[in-house]
């Protein structure tokens, strides 16, 4: 559906330093799939969103949108539609109308606006709000709303920016499955950008993990959290522990990835073997979890986390063990 | 706090308005019902003669005479009122529009640019629309030197002149509140519109200028207003030949020594501008619903 061979982006700024927002970034999105841009802020995937709704002209480069070009195309000439983060409603028309934007621009007639409106309206569960004003809705109808506007054209993309970052912890895991529900009942490529990894891993069929303007991995949530392919991308998507290989006792050259669910802590007096041996520093208690600290005697420190959790305080000396094949080996 | 004190606070407020602006109107409308004392000034009795003047003139014999000059006077001043604002605003919004569209240092000068007019007296700079107009000024000079025409076109003296000296007067007061709103716009908006596939023309159909609104109505009554009462420009640049309502005024109350025909006169302007500020607030609450 979208396709991205090596774009770059650059920007002067006012020092007339040149910024490089994206590096030669290729990717493919296929039809039909809810593909995530994550990264923290600063990486590049707001920048690689607006270059595909054609806001800004990469650098250098090729986008194609549905297999042709899209490079000459202004947004309003691109079979895409955006929900801002801000949700950028325009204040001066009812939710109907800003709804209808779209379609009236596309010169669509009146009985087909009517009836994609009242269908969008259902779609995000707004029914009665059609004369309402965007003040007057709260923040997570006017998210709606945007998400609504944007789909009632039936664009080929729906680019979402960050579309949950305002809403609060409550709203924002309801309406994860609403956009997946959404995603999944028209049928339109989503492409979203977020910070959240959380979110990612919730929603996303494909994951690309993005810092200073490269893409490190593209995956499968699940692939991408068993087998990260570097440093930064363990330690962004879930919790990881990075180990260095001497605290180990292996390959000094390597980092060893693993996640804090897969540590075993047992107390060192059981005469266990692990591969390590550690002193409890901190316990905290999670609820369903409880959340070891352990300072490993090569000077490292790890998580683990476990269900429930043996009968151990903080100082006992433990034993840290894991399977070996849910661990990870990188380079340093 | 009680209410006397609270009274007590608004007191000074109250008083400056009181003086500087209602007492004033009083004065002006309560005038225009005397009878003009030949040396200046007005004395009793009290009567309508002052409201009579705008379409009959007392003949010898002391009979009334239908005779609309005055009230063709205001309509012209009217018009031209509302072609300057007409004007302004075609010339402010766009200006607005590319000021807002600059680099924030950028809009600061040129924000200046628009300011600067200001800082030199009224007088002096229409004078200097004189010495640019006139028949050898540089107008005409530089489009004969061009070698377009060969007798010097008429640029003075005429409603042309007037026009042009009451839109170069009155732009900034348009051109900053435009400003002020197109400034506030979310910038997303317009990408979002662009988004829905709206060309640049419906963008600013649609978006822009239903939010700038507010804003040229700002503007248009700012320039409205004043424009009607304008005497400057008329007097200099219209050579005086065709009098507006401002020179009229102003002439009441010196060489004419007609206070209460002047004063009648400023209460018509006075209503006409609050007729217009009315209407205008009416349809703002409208839109707000």
């Amino acid at each position: 559906m979208i396709d991205i061979q090596s774009v770059s982006k650059s920007f002067v700024t006012r020092d007339a330093d040149p910024v490089h927002a994206l590096n030669e970034v290729s990717l493919e999105i296929y039809d039909n799939e809810f593909f995530t841009l994550l990264g923290p802020s600063g990486c590049g995937k707001t920048t690689l969103l607006r270059l595909i709704a054609g806001f800004e002209a990469p650098s250098s480069g090729v986008i194609r949108i549905a297999g042709s070009n899209v490079a000459a195309l202004p947004p309003q000439k691109r079979p895409v539609n955006t929900v801002f983060q801000s949700y950028a409603l325009f204040p001066h028309m009812s939710v109907a109308e800003n709804i209808a934007f779209g379609l009236e621009m596309q010169n669509a007639p009146k009985s087909l606006i009517d009836e994609r409106v009242r269908e969008a309206l259902e779609m995000v569960r707004l029914e009665g709000f059609a004369t309402r004003r965007p003040a007057q809705l709260s923040g997570g109808q006017q998210q709606r709303v945007a998400v609504a506007r944007a789909l009632a054209p039936k664009p080929s993309v729906l680019l979402l920016d960050e579309p949950l970052s305002a809403l609060d912890l409550k709203l924002r895991k309801g309406m994860q499955s609403e956009l997946k529900r959404l995603q999944r009942e028209t049928g339109i490529t989503f492409v979203l950008v977020t910070h959240d990894q959380e979110e990612a891993l919730a929603m996303s069929d494909r994951i690309a993990v993005m810092r200073s303007g490269d893409v490190l991995q593209v995956g499968t949530p699940r692939d991408i959290y068993d087998n990260p392919q570097d440093r930064f991308v363990a330690d962004f998507i879930g919790e990881s522990n990075l180990l260095p290989g001497a605290a180990l006792g292996r390959d000094p050259a390597k980092t060893i990835v693993v996640r804090p669910e897969h540590i075993v802590v047992s107390p060192a007096s059981d005469g266990a073997r692990g591969h390590a041996r550690g002193a409890v520093s901190a316990i905290t208690f999670l609820g369903s979890d409880t959340l070891y600290e352990v300072v490993l005697e090569e000077g490292a420190r790890l998580h683990s986390r476990s269900r429930g959790g043996a009968a151990l305080a903080t100082g006992d000396m433990v034993v840290v063990d894991w399977a070996r094949d849910v661990e990870r080996e990188l380079a340093n | 706090m009680g209410p006397n004190r609270t009274y007590l606070l608004i007191a000074p407020a109250m008083l400056v308005i009181g003086i500087f602006m209602v007492l004033p109107l009083f004065l002006a409308v309560a005038y225009s019902f005397m009878t003009a004392n030949p040396y200046g000034g007005v004395t009793a009795p009290a009567t309508f003669d002052a409201y009579l003047q705008f379409l009959y003139q007392r003949d010898f014999d002391d009979g009334l005479v239908f005779s609309p000059s005055y009230a063709l006077i205001i309509l012209r001043s009217i018009y031209l009122a509302i072609a300057t604002t007409a004007i302004c605003l075609v010339l402010g919004l766009p200006v607005a529009w590319y000021i807002v569209c600059q680099t924030p240092e950028r809009r600061r000068i040129l924000l200046f640019a628009v300011t600067l007019p200001f800082w030199i007296n009224t007088l002096i700079r229409t004078y200097c629309w004189i010495l640019i107009l006139r028949d050898e000024g540089l107008a005409n000079g530089a489009l004969r030197h061009a070698g377009i025409i060969s007798d010097p076109l008429p640029l003075l003296y005429n409603d042309g002149s007037i026009l042009l000296g009451l839109v170069y007067t009155f732009l900034p007061f348009m051109v900053l509140p435009i400003y002020s709103t197109l400034e506030r716009i979310d910038p997303r908006l317009i990408e979002a519109a662009h988004d829905l596939y709206a060309s640049r023309a419906a963008v600013f159909r649609r978006i822009v200028w239903p939010l700038a609104r507010p804003g040229a109505l700002a503007g248009a009554t700012l320039v409205f207003a004043p424009a009607l009462g304008s005497f400057l420009a008329p007097d200099l640049l219209g050579g005086g030949k065709k009098l507006l309502i401002g020179s009229l005024i102003q002439m009441q109350f010196t060489s004419s020594r007609n206070w209460p025909f002047g004063a009648a006169l400023s209460t018509v302007v006075t209503v006409v501008v609050l007729t217009v500020f009315v209407i205008r607030s009416r349809k703002a609450q409208e839109e707000r619903r």
